[in-house]
């Protein structure tokens, strides 16, 4: 539900996505031919964007937040579950049908080297998508372009330069002006600062806030961060093997966690101030696998708080104040 | 250019390693390329040191140059790498063989890359031993067990007969900082070594190391670029940029009175320190970083920084020279006392 009471613009209900396994050779022709092996990416995730919000989706590798942004954008298609996208369920439209969809939501990738096509011009790559959706014709492409760089702070001589003569900062400048070039409505970045250098990182942090509130743009903004999430988000949710554990308002789940996972991640994090120290990890072991997604409570194995019923019994997500809502057995009922 | 020599440390005891004056160039097509220029630091037995700064900054090969293992077209061409009296950089390659791997050993960002893809995990923590420790298979095998239980890897008997791409991220991080801590060094070299891990496994191989360290009592040389990262491990501080040492303090006073307008820039930028100000922006340092290839004489941080900006471009001609702002604070900017948060 949005925050201003309306349809929320995205809403994802239930998304589930397996891959195949690759079986080894020699198990594909002697052991049990048939059978096949599934990895369970995403699990049964569920969360709703209103339109000029942004929801950070927080979680570690494995966690299937890329995962979750590529099957919002239908790169992949979903096992099951709904995505409405404005009243739309995106979920089963055909090849044609996501044309428009494909203009209104666009995407940012961390990689602003591999993300642009290095033997065409910037201002060509600016002004390919909004040729391909027909935002512009040919003879309004230079306009246009000029006025994308001016959005994203570059001077108008940048488009007649290649990729690889720019520096990282300025790349992702250049791949957030190809992500508006067609004008969407909703941008999924996926760790779009990642790459990036402290310096630089801010500037490209204070643009894209810049251009969430001039566009009234809906974002989806992924990243391992949580410092550059709780900047910009205003929700967030909390992702683990697969799952949504914790989500809500940022400063809520940031301030008063409910879930022993983003208790820990907030721990884990390391904090510019050195009066802060810990010297105990905050978590021990590894995230299993998701061939083998632990019974119960799939955070079990590596929490410091679990009980018996959690090895028996998936939490259901209980609801705190302000939407804020996890699923924990234990952690919420704890005093002090 | 005069000497960059530190004044007086703050540790008692004698480094164990001094690093004076030392430049590496690496010649391009577009000049040569200063990635060290004239950087001194001493590292103390049992302290972890932080080298800190950005892409380019010089932090990496300032490291790499210790042990001469700086990639080619790059050369140490001036300074000196004082270890227990003699200059590393004159050993031959074969008696810095001997040091390295045995008295000081390294650990990388990417553990796949520097682990031997198709030998198992004991094979090669065995190598080591039976190298550096002359010890019979039989030994060495017992010996790895008993690293790798050490370093955190379950089941560790099972794992000897592992190959790498079987092990996770962290595991491989454990099993390269096995083989580093298998000669018992003096001095660890970590390079980026949590940068590729997710957050909740560098926070475990953080204290996995500082755990080590507080048994052997080995000094730690902690490359980073996280600002994070360096806070909640290192005891001293050393900031590069555009291959300079800028500034070097203890942690403490690095992280709460910095002062050289570079480390001032880098704490504002960061998202933690917005969250702790009334309006919660972000201050980005504004510009790009400096193409080494044509860098010019003087400050190289001149062009971004908000203290130079009103003073006249004269000024920015510095000599980059350390001086003490405080007992045991060091920092290249002669402006330093209106330096500040």
């Amino acid at each position: 539900m949005s925050a201003n009471g309306s349809q929320p613009l995205l809403q994802v209900q239930d998304l589930v996505k397996r891959f195949k396994a690759r079986r080894p050779l020699t198990e594909r022709m002697w052991l049990r031919p048939s059978e096949s092996r599934y990895a369970v990416a995403v699990d049964g995730v569920s969360f709703s964007v209103a339109k000029g919000e942004t929801l950070g989706l927080v979680g570690e590798s494995g966690s299937g937040k890329t995962t979750v942004a590529r099957t919002i954008l239908r790169l992949l298609d979903p096992d099951e579950g709904s995505i409405m996208f404005d009243g739309v369920d995106i979920a089963g439209l055909s090849r044609s049908e996501l044309q428009d969809v494909r203009r209104r939501m666009q995407m940012v990738f961390q990689d602003p080297y591999s993300s642009l096509n290095p033997r065409m011009k910037v201002g060509s790559a600016i002004a390919e998508p909004a040729l391909v959706h027909g935002v512009v014709d040919r003879s309004g492409a230079a306009r246009h372009v000029e006025e994308m760089l001016e959005l994203v702070g570059l001077p108008a001589s940048a488009a007649e330069r290649y990729p690889r003569q720019l520096s990282g900062g300025q790349r992702q400048r250049i791949a957030i002006a190809r992500a508006l070039s067609a004008r969407p409505s909703v941008l999924i970045a996926d760790e779009p600062v990642s790459a990036l250098d402290v310096s630089v990182q801010a500037q490209i942090l204070n643009l894209l806030a810049r251009l969430l509130q001039e566009l009234d743009l809906t974002m989806v903004f992924i990243a391992h961060q949580l410092s550059v999430v709780r900047h910009i988000s205003d929700r967030v949710a909390i992702m683990y093997l697969g799952r949504i554990v914790e989500t809500g308002p940022t400063n809520r789940v940031f301030d008063a966690p409910q879930h022993p996972y983003t208790k820990a991640l907030l721990e884990a994090a390391p904090h510019p101030d050195p009066s802060r120290r810990h010297t105990r990890a905050a978590v021990r072991g590894d995230i299993p696998s998701p061939f083998d997604i632990p019974s119960g409570c799939r955070f079990r194995t590596r929490c410091s708080y679990a009980i018996e019923r959690c090895a028996v019994e998936d939490p259901a997500f209980r609801t705190f104040e302000q939407k804020h809502v996890a699923a924990c057995h234990v952690l919420p009922f704890r005093k002090g | 250019m005069g000497s960059r020599t530190p004044g007086a440390s703050i540790g008692i005891a004698d480094p164990i390693l001094a690093v004076r004056d030392l430049v590496t160039v690496f010649p391009s097509s577009r000049g040569i390329v200063v990635a060290a220029n004239h950087v001194s630091f001493d590292l103390h037995p049992g302290e972890t040191m932080g080298l800190v700064g950005e892409s380019g900054s010089g932090k990496s090969v300032t490291c790499r140059s210790l042990l001469g293992l700086v990639p080619e077209p790059g050369e140490v061409i001036a300074g000196s790498v004082y270890f227990e009296g003699q200059n590393l950089l004159e050993l031959s390659p074969r008696s810095l063989r001997s040091v390295r791997g045995r008295e000081i050993s390294m650990i990388f960002q990417d553990p796949m890359a520097s682990l031997n893809p198709v030998y198992t995990v004991g094979d090669q923590i065995g190598e080591t031993l039976r190298i550096h420790r002359k010890m019979s298979r039989k030994q060495a095998r017992d010996e790895a067990v008993r690293l790798l239980d050490h370093v955190g890897i379950p089941s560790s008997r099972r794992r000897l007969d592992s190959y790498p791409h079987e092990l996770s991220g962290g595991m491989r991080q454990r099993v390269m900082i096995a083989i580093a801590i298998s000669c018992r060094p003096k001095i660890l070299l970590a390079d980026e070594a949590t940068t590729a891990l997710d957050v909740t496994i560098q926070d475990q191989i953080l204290a996995l190391l500082l755990e080590l360290q507080r048994e052997n009592g080995m000094a730690i040389l902690f490359v980073s670029h996280d600002l994070g990262v360096i806070a909640q491990s290192c005891d001293r501080v050393t900031v590069m940029y555009a291959g300079y040492v800028v500034e070097q303090a203890t942690t403490t006073a690095l992280f709460a009175r910095p002062r050289h307008p570079y480390t001032v820039a880098l704490l504002k930028a960061l998202p933690e320190l917005a969250a702790e100000r009334a309006d919660g922006r972000l201050v980005p340092i504004r510009g790009q970083p400096p193409d080494l290839a044509t860098l010019s004489p003087g400050c190289p941080f001149a062009p971004r920084c908000e203290f130079a900006d009103a003073e006249d471009p004269s000024r920015r001609e510095v000599s980059m020279m350390l001086e003490e702002a405080e007992r045991g604070h060091l920092t290249a900017c002669p402006f330093h006392a209106k330096v500040g948060l």
